[in-house]
């Protein structure tokens, strides 16, 4: 349906069928299989809302994900998507981007499918700041395999794997990837929509590597090892015990359950991007002659 | 009390819910800022109650409910 024809239609006569979000995502595949309760679908709408204030053409956008929960994301959006396989979803990534430099690529993926699978991937498309953005949704344990203890499950937490609680320090996300290079990096819980989806489109509107970490509660498999009775709840938890900081550093957006939770932007600087920093050389090298690629 | 009944604000956007999309997790009553949905005494397919528009008086059409949904059944829209 044309934009004109949904803005000449009065309020009253229009349906609920024609929920604005709908033409980015594949209809004939919901209702998704995610628990009611858990935030990925909150993230998700968050993220079209965001692209569609970017006003990025959805012609040249891929989105590319790997295994677990939010994997699935790539399925259930009408773009050009990829679900490959565990923890390659940034490799995957990159080709898409060398191969086609007018793509935006978004990986979309999960805590355990970015950081405890394929971390490696992760710091080295930090490194060289390809220009892919990172969106993690973080729901603190392994939701499609039974709720095991993974490099981000806070201390104390119990999981499966973890009858005790967990006794593991902790990763830090946002100092990880500020460590490695990357050129914006944000955390936002599911709760915090606004912000959210604010940060998404600045993140999206930038050129280099872009990485923003989301809590989001897990009621099946951390909500219910851990007295949190619903999703909702926890939701309620973010929103009480997260502050959110102007200008924070990464170092110290440490996460315990227990204390106050830092938000925000840490970092949004500018780097030379690979393709940059790739033609620039040899520019140097071979002379006038050289044709630089991906640019216009 | 008249004048405050004068005074009383015109719906300027409302909401539309896809009943049988919902799952009941209850974010949009929760978060919605005015508290101008509930759930509903219907059922949907799954067994959920999906919410409603208890005061469609005082709407705003924010689409903060929108933006919270994990499963795309509601949305606001402001009147034209």
């Amino acid at each position: 349906m044309g934009k004109t024809d949904t803005l000449n239609k009065t309020a009253e006569v229009r349906t609920p069928a024609e929920n604005p979000v709908d033409k980015y995502l594949r209809m004939d595949r919901m209702p998704h299989i995610w628990c009611p309760g858990c935030g990925i679908g909150s993230t998700v709408n968050c993220f079209v809302r965001a692209v569609e204030d970017a006003m990025i053409d959805i012609k040249k956008l891929a989105i590319v994900s790997g295994i677990g929960c939010t994997g699935r994301v790539a399925g259930y959006m009408n773009l050009d998507s990829f679900h490959t396989t565990h923890g390659r979803a940034i490799p995957m990534a990159t080709g898409v981007k060398l191969a086609n430099p007018e793509m935006n690529v978004v990986v979309y993926s999960g805590d355990g499918d970015l950081f405890a699978i394929g971390g490696n991937h992760f710091i080295h498309a930090a490194r060289r700041n390809l220009d892919i953005k990172i969106i993690c949704v973080n729901n603190f344990t392994y939701g499609m395999t039974g709720g095991q203890v993974t490099p981000t499950t806070p201390q104390g937490i119990i999981a499966s794997t973890m009858p005790y609680g967990n006794f593991e320090h902790t990763f830090n996300l946002p100092f990880l990837a500020e460590s490695c290079g990357a050129v914006y990096v944000a955390r936002w819980t599911a709760a915090h929509v606004k912000q959210l989806t604010k940060s998404m489109k600045e993140m999206m509107s930038k050129k280099g590597f872009g990485f923003i970490e989301i809590f989001s509660p897990c009621p099946t498999l951390f909500g219910r090892r851990n007295k949190i009775a619903d999703g909702l709840e926890h939701m309620i938890q973010f929103k009480d015990k997260c502050k959110i900081k102007k200008g924070a550093s990464a170092k110290e957006a440490t996460f315990d359950p227990d204390n106050e939770i830092v938000l925000g932007t840490f970092v949004n600087t500018e780097r030379k991007t690979f393709m940059e920093s790739m033609n620039d050389r040899y520019e140097k090298v071979f002379g006038p002659k050289y044709v630089r690629y991906g640019e216009e | 009390m008249e004048t405050k009944e004068k005074k009383k604000r015109k719906a300027k956007g409302t909401v539309y819910i896809k009943d049988e999309l919902c799952k009941g997790c209850g974010f949009c009553i929760e978060f919605c800022p005015l508290h101008i949905l509930a759930f509903s005494e219907k059922f949907n397919a799954k067994g959920y109650h999906p919410p409603e528009l208890i005061d469609d008086d005082r709407c705003s059409g924010c689409d903060i409910c929108g933006m919270y949904c994990p499963d795309f059944a509601i949305f606001g829209e402001k009147f034209k």
